[in-house]
């Protein structure tokens, strides 16, 4: 019998360090059956960042190169623009991206820079223990928002919508937003990766895909609640679907909308 | 037939020497006094269809040199004294992944804004890593514009074979004199060999794949990583240390002294000859690694320093380590931007012999 089902080979077989119900594990799957999928594991280099997510060298198998926090679409720009007939895969959490890195993705956006950033929003930072990110929700509690955050009073901001603030930017031809919360969204979560990067080895201009995803050692729920408590709290702020699709080509079979749904 | 000599700013030569170095990527934002350097690079880095960005900063910029060099293409990214501060996180990520790259400082004056004229205040932060971490860079410091040109130009492959990054610690006066300039001959990026430690091109080059990184959480191994370095250094000072000098060996005074200041005690070393006072010149061409060793044998000829800089008084701390109490070390130093002038480094000199 043909197996149907198994272990993607850009992605080790080994167990992750990541906690119980994270995210992580599972968005690493989706990036490694697409770069399967595209035959592009020998050519495909991930850039990770600052963050739980520095382990990802750990665990996909092909190239990769960690940057400083937050300079990572910087350094992803560098390895593009000197490969450009390879996938380069940006991995940033929200704290790279959203508060440290804000200049550096803004402007790699902005330049139209060909690779395709993989965003995960957890609303938290994870690494450092549970502090308040640049996408955590208002009323969210964090280490450094110990009374939950309140943008008026203290002064702490509202969350930011990444994949709308960059959706005015002319260089920015993909944003997607995806959640891996339930099997449905993760199903859809991957055909966006896919469709960014396939536009990516078009050459077509920045691609990012956001995927909401659960912490929930750091919301300090278990990882049932939490797929619930993003369902319920995250989606209503952070709409799914297509945010941006400028693409010029008409999209493949395999990452069309419909079968996505 | 005849070599062309060419008139060039030296900050367009510094330019035109990466050009030729087979320069596959530069990375810079602007800032006075170097913005020559940056705009000969748009123009020509283009024009041969290879990669020039206007960064969002200097911080993005030379982040973008570690993945271009991550790539093992040849990368560089210029900037002036406040804009290198910017820039020293990611030279202490660079020395930790050990990757090339080459960064000029065409410095001002400082601390903080400070001014835009030429300055030497700069130094310890260039020969003592700069960043967080135990790391060095290899240093080197041009007296003018075929030194700055010949100086970068070599610089690319200085730091290819030792991956470690290279700084052209220049100052505001060699970027904007200009002089006559005999240039390398052009090389082509396309002939480099892949690098074995470089991403991509994994099956070509039948390799397993590489991860660019400074990150291990492991004392024991960090320890051993960094260790490795330092052998690395250690031999980088068997073999790269470089000077210049200038009537030393009868000399009863050397003065010691780098790039612009330099070329003012030259002038200085001439006037105190003519007048008959046995003055020489020492000018380390590397800064890090420093030429201690020569320096103190020459101390021990009995020989008396006066370190000449445009800044309080740094280098003058190597040139007492490399000393050892040997002999008497003084100071000779303007600052803000100023440049001192070959008759008061001259006044200073009968000062210091009495005469």
């Amino acid at each position: 019998m043909e197996l149907a089902y198994g272990h993607p080979k850009s992605l080790k077989p080994i167990q992750t360090k990541y906690c119980p119900g994270c995210g992580h594990g599972v968005i690493h799957r989706l990036i490694a059956e697409v770069v399967d999928e595209m035959g592009l594991q020998t050519r495909a280099i991930i850039t990770n960042p600052v963050g739980c997510s520095i382990w990802a060298d750990l665990y996909f198998d092909f190239d990769s190169v960690q940057p400083a926090h937050g300079r990572t679409p910087a350094a992803a720009t560098g390895v593009k623009r000197m490969l450009p007939d390879h996938l380069v895969i940006c991995y940033q959490g929200d704290g790279d991206l959203a508060a440290i890195g804000t200049a550096e993705i803004i402007h790699a956006a902005n330049r139209g820079e060909k690779f395709t950033t993989i965003f995960v929003n957890n609303a938290i930072y994870g690494m450092t223990g549970g502090q308040m990110a640049p996408t955590t929700l208002v009323g969210q509690h964090a280490t450094t928002a110990p009374e939950g955050r309140d943008p008026i009073v203290a002064g702490m901001g509202y969350p930011i919508r990444v994949c709308e603030l960059l959706s005015s930017l002319e260089g920015t031809k993909y944003l997607a937003r995806g959640a891996v919360n339930n099997m449905v969204n993760t199903r859809k979560t991957k055909n966006y990766i896919k469709k960014a990067f396939e536009a990516q080895m078009r050459g077509e201009g920045f691609t990012m895909v956001e995927i909401l995803s659960q912490c929930p050692t750091n919301w300090q729920m278990n990882p049932v609640q939490s797929v619930d408590w993003l369902e319920k709290n995250m989606i209503s702020y952070y709409p799914l679907g297509e945010i941006k699709n400028t693409l010029s080509t008409a999209t493949s079979a395999a990452a069309s909308p419909e079968q996505a749904k | 037939m005849a070599e062309e000599i060419r008139l060039m700013k030296g900050n367009e030569a510094i330019g035109e020497a990466a050009v030729r170095a087979g320069c596959r990527a530069y990375f810079g934002y602007p800032i006075t006094p170097q913005n020559e350097l940056t705009a000969y690079m748009a123009k020509h880095m283009l024009a041969k269809g290879r990669t020039f960005i206007q960064a969002e900063s200097e911080v993005a910029a030379i982040n973008m040199v570690y993945g271009a060099s991550s790539t093992g293409a040849r990368a560089m990214t210029s900037s002036s004294s406040p804009g290198v501060s910017l820039k020293q996180e990611g030279i202490s990520y660079l020395c930790g992944a050990d990757l090339p790259a080459v960064i000029v400082n065409v410095a001002r004056s400082g601390p903080g804004l400070g001014g835009i004229s030429p300055s030497q205040g700069d130094y310890f932060q260039s020969t003592r890593g700069g960043g967080h971490g135990d790391y060095y860079t290899i240093v080197l410091a041009p007296k003018g514009v075929q030194d700055a040109a010949d100086l970068t130009y070599e610089a690319f492959s200085i730091s290819e074979k030792w991956r470690v990054p290279v700084l052209i610690l220049a100052d505001g006066l060699i970027g904007q004199m200009m002089e006559g300039v005999v240039l390398p001959p052009p090389l082509d990026p396309a002939m480099f060999p892949r690098k074995p430690w470089a991403v991509g091109y994994a099956a070509e080059m039948g390799r397993p794949y590489n991860h660019v990184t400074s990150i291990n959480l492991v004392p024991d191994e960090l320890e051993a990583a960094n260790r490795a370095r330092f052998a690395r250094y250690e031999q980088i000072k068997k073999e790269l240390i470089r000077y210049e000098e200038i009537d030393v060996e009868d000399a009863d005074l050397v003065f010691v002294a780098y790039g612009t200041s330099a070329r003012v005690s030259h002038g200085a070393l001439q006037m105190a000859r003519t007048r008959g006072m046995k003055v020489g010149l020492f000018r380390p061409i590397t800064l890090w690694p420093f030429p201690y060793a020569r320096i103190h044998e020459l101390a021990k000829k009995g020989k008396k320093f006066l370190s000449v800089e445009m800044s309080m008084g740094q280098m003058v701390e190597d040139v007492k380590l490399a000393v050892e109490g040997a002999a008497p070390v003084y100071f000779y130093g303007r600052c803000g931007g100023n440049i001192p002038s070959q008759e008061e480094v001259f006044a200073e000199v009968k000062r210091l012999l009495g005469k």
